[in-house]
């Protein structure tokens, strides 16, 4: 994997530590499902995806408003001359819906974050800086650790977890984006 | 019978009667019973084969030559996986297939019970559609849908997996008619806009070319290839699978075009400036090299199945629908192009670039096929194994009439040749048909002879025998300076003694004098099978030849003087 892109970080902030090497959102492609609540649909569609050499970076999937149905949002990476063709082979399946990809739509995202931190002392102060300017929640906090609780769309995301270094992150969980288009447009 | 609630597997079977089924073509098993029990009441007729792998094509072959869906019943486990090989043959090839699979009972389900398999799981990647049952209550909407996803838009093969406490409880849910599925839809008419420009493009063309696929032979719409062809004056040409809906014996068809293609076909192909996909999708075997295929011509792609277009190729105008309705529909609004230079030179390049072969010296394979398309005329059903006497068969037995020709193209499936023809004899007892299969794949279902036999089919089943795995040791031959490895055929069987075996008719040919008097003679037998084993010469190529990953002017005539270099496209 080629060195990660520098993400800029907010005007007088001081690094605790050089950024991490998450892969940056902006190359990632987004691809919204309404697909059929039964079982196998979901490995029907990740195998659309597998076949094709294309990386699931993340998949939420959960009821839809109508019952009988699921919404899935699937965030991927991969040669971009080949996305327009997967959508046609997503949309092919008969559990499908339809399958449309976001990657440059109108549309409001967002994706939760849990990062349990190592910190004691006055790294915890520095800590609780950044959290608040993000304005995560910290949602356990222990004698040698913290997990703050953050979200926002996910490039909010990335600039928060590069701020932190590799030693001082004992965990990370990602929920996984989810996207919906603006206005009456469906998603 | 009494008027109790049907089982499962009843219902099952009346669900089947009422789709109009009439062969169901399988082995039995343990998780199956139930519904092998419920056969036994029914107008269905079993037929019982030797291998699953057998009843997979059998129901395919049915399927090709009838255009109604095939169906298999085997059992859990092993029974069902040994259809995989024949569900990846009907997907590639887009070929209605429903296949039954008993299963475990559903408290076992995952938990490695005897014989079970997670065939659901297994066959994703090469099914249409597939379903696991785990209420009876299902059966009859599962049945209705899994015939509909199987037969409309582009066909396929659809699995439906019974757990054998699903089977054997009972089932009174009513019939149903209608399906309710929102993620399937199926194009029917062009979109007028898109027809009306394909209509000028092809207008506009001086060297415009028809070029004919599967999807052509699934929608009947060879007549209007032809009346496109002969308004427009466009010459024609078809895919493997193409073959039989246009008449190739048409003074404008120039026949098969592809890696084994006619020079001629290929040729046109080369040189054109207009290109027409009719129900094709541009496959490997007919590009080459992807980059050089037709640059400087335009190209319109028609097809039911949207997600073909820029799969491979990006057409100039695409447009999604049934390959006959959409024709129908630019018949109308298409005349004469400006072609008389063109089809000349068509016609120079069929005198200049004839298929040949040596009638002395041994026999050939090409010289039996050609006097059996001589003996039937394009009337007979032909189905083909894998490999060279494949090509040979595509290129000399030209086909005339729809679902007349079926073989297996995106697959190369060997051992499909011979059970295939089983399905379409059942499914065509009026017509004659001949299997053409070579010593090796033939040895992959020669089990088969034997259901032949017990229903007494009249197929005729020709054995191209030179001993050796010919496609493989041609490749061998001709890119791996001739050396020889895992294709010498040793310990081939006496095929006639074999066949003789299972009680079934045999007869030999071994001189080219042979060849008419035996042909005839298994055309004209029709108490049961009869096995033609033809001794042809040990090693003999395939021209003309498109290697792998080479471009349509990288095509060769004969076998050249200097060693090769190793294909650079896919097998």
């Amino acid at each position: 994997m080629s060195s990660p892109t520098p993400i800029q970080n907010p005007p007088g902030f001081r690094p605790i530590a050089p950024g991490n090497a998450q892969k940056a959102s902006r190359d990632l492609h987004t691809i919204s499902l309404l697909v059929r609540d039964a079982p196998g649909v979901l490995v029907r569609v990740a195998m659309v995806f597998s076949r094709r050499g294309y990386n699931i970076e993340s998949l939420v999937v959960s009821p839809a408003a109508r019952s009988g149905f699921s919404r899935m949002t699937v965030t991927c990476s991969g040669d971009p001359a080949i996305l327009e063709q997967m959508i046609k082979q997503l949309s092919k399946l008969v559990d499908v819906v339809h399958a449309l990809d976001h990657t440059s739509s109108d549309r409001y995202e967002t994706e939760i974050a849990l990062i349990k931190l190592r910190c004691e002392g006055e790294q915890r102060r520095e800590v609780l800086e950044v959290a608040e300017h993000f304005s995560a929640k910290v949602v356990d906090y222990a004698a040698e650790s913290v997990i703050l609780r953050v979200y926002g769309g996910s490039e909010k995301l990335d600039a928060m977890i590069s701020l932190f270094s590799e030693d001082s992150i004992v965990e990370l969980v990602r929920s996984g984006k989810i996207v919906m288009t603006r206005a009456l447009e469906v998603t | 019978m009494e008027n109790r609630v049907p089982t499962g597997a009843e219902k099952l079977i009346q669900c089947l009667e009422r789709e109009g089924v009439e062969y169901i073509f399988g082995y039995s098993g343990g998780a199956a019973m139930p519904i092998f029990d419920a056969l036994v009441d029914s107008s269905i007729e079993l037929i019982l084969v030797r291998h699953e792998q057998g009843a997979a094509h059998m129901a395919d072959g049915y399927a090709r030559a009838t255009g109604k869906p095939g169906v298999v019943l085997v059992t859990s486990g092993p029974g069902a996986t040994n259809t995989v090989t024949g569900l990846l043959t009907s997907q590639m090839d887009s070929v209605p297939v429903i296949v039954l699979t008993g299963q475990t009972i559903t408290p076992m389900l995952g938990k490695d019970g005897f014989q079970e398999a997670d065939v659901t799981g297994i066959t994703y990647a090469v099914v249409k559609h597939s379903y696991l049952l785990k209420d009876a209550a299902d059966i009859p909407r599962a049945t209705r849908e899994a015939f509909h996803i199987a037969t409309t838009g582009r066909p396929g093969p659809v699995l439906i997996d019974l757990p054998k406490d699903v089977t054997q409880g009972p089932c009174d849910a009513p019939f149903v008619d209608d399906v309710d599925l929102p993620g399937y839809t199926v194009p029917t008419h062009g979109d007028p806009a898109l027809v009306r420009q394909a209509a000028e493009v092809l207008m506009n063309a001086k060297r415009p070319v028809l070029y004919v696929g599967h999807g052509a032979v699934i929608s009947q719409a060879g007549k209007a290839v032809i009346r496109l062809a002969e308004k427009l004056r466009a010459p024609i040409v078809n895919t493997l699978l193409g073959k039989g809906a246009a008449d190739e014996t048409h003074p404008l068809h120039l026949g098969m075009l592809g890696m084994h293609g006619t020079a001629y076909a290929n040729k046109a192909v080369d040189h054109c400036d207009c290109i027409m996909a009719i129900g094709a999708r541009w496959d490997d075997r007919i590009t080459g090299k992807l980059d050089e295929f037709c640059v400087d011509a335009a190209k319109i792609h028609i097809d039911v199945d949207p997600a073909e277009f820029g799969k491979m190729v990006t057409a100039d105008v695409a447009i999604a629908g049934d390959a006959r309705l959409v024709l129908e529909e630019l018949i109308p609004q298409v005349s004469a192009a400006d072609t008389d230079e063109w089809l000349a030179q068509c016609e120079q390049w069929r005198k200049r670039y004839p298929l040949k072969y040596a009638k002395q010296g041994g026999l050939r394979a090409q010289h039996v096929l050609d006097k059996l398309h001589e003996i039937t005329q394009g009337d007979a059903v032909i189905t083909t194994d894998v490999g060279q006497h494949q090509m040979w068969a595509a290129q000399f037995c030209l086909s005339t009439t729809n679902r007349h020709w079926i073989s297996s193209g995106g697959a190369g499936t060997m051992g499909f040749g011979f059970p295939a023809a089983i399905g379409a004899q059942l499914g065509c007892p009026d017509k004659k048909v001949w299997t053409v299969c070579g010593d090796g794949g033939f040895q992959m279902t020669q089990a088969e002879l034997a259901t032949a036999a017990i229903h007494k089919l009249p197929v005729k089943c020709l054995v191209i025998n030179n001993n050796f795995l010919g496609m493989v040791r041609q490749w061998q031959e001709l890119f791996f300076e001739n050396r020889l490895s895992g294709v010498d055929l040793v310990g081939n069987p006496d095929f006639v003694k074999l066949a003789q075996a299972y009680g079934v008719k045999a007869l030999r040919i071994r001189r080219p004098s042979d060849i008419e008097r035996i042909l005839t003679e298994a055309q004209e037998y029709d108490e049961g099978p009869c096995l033609v084993v033809a001794e042809v010469v040990k090693e003999d190529n395939v021209f003309p030849m498109i290697p792998a990953g080479a471009p349509l002017s990288g095509m060769i005539i004969e076998k050249p003087k200097e060693q090769m270099a190793k294909p650079t496209g896919s097998t």
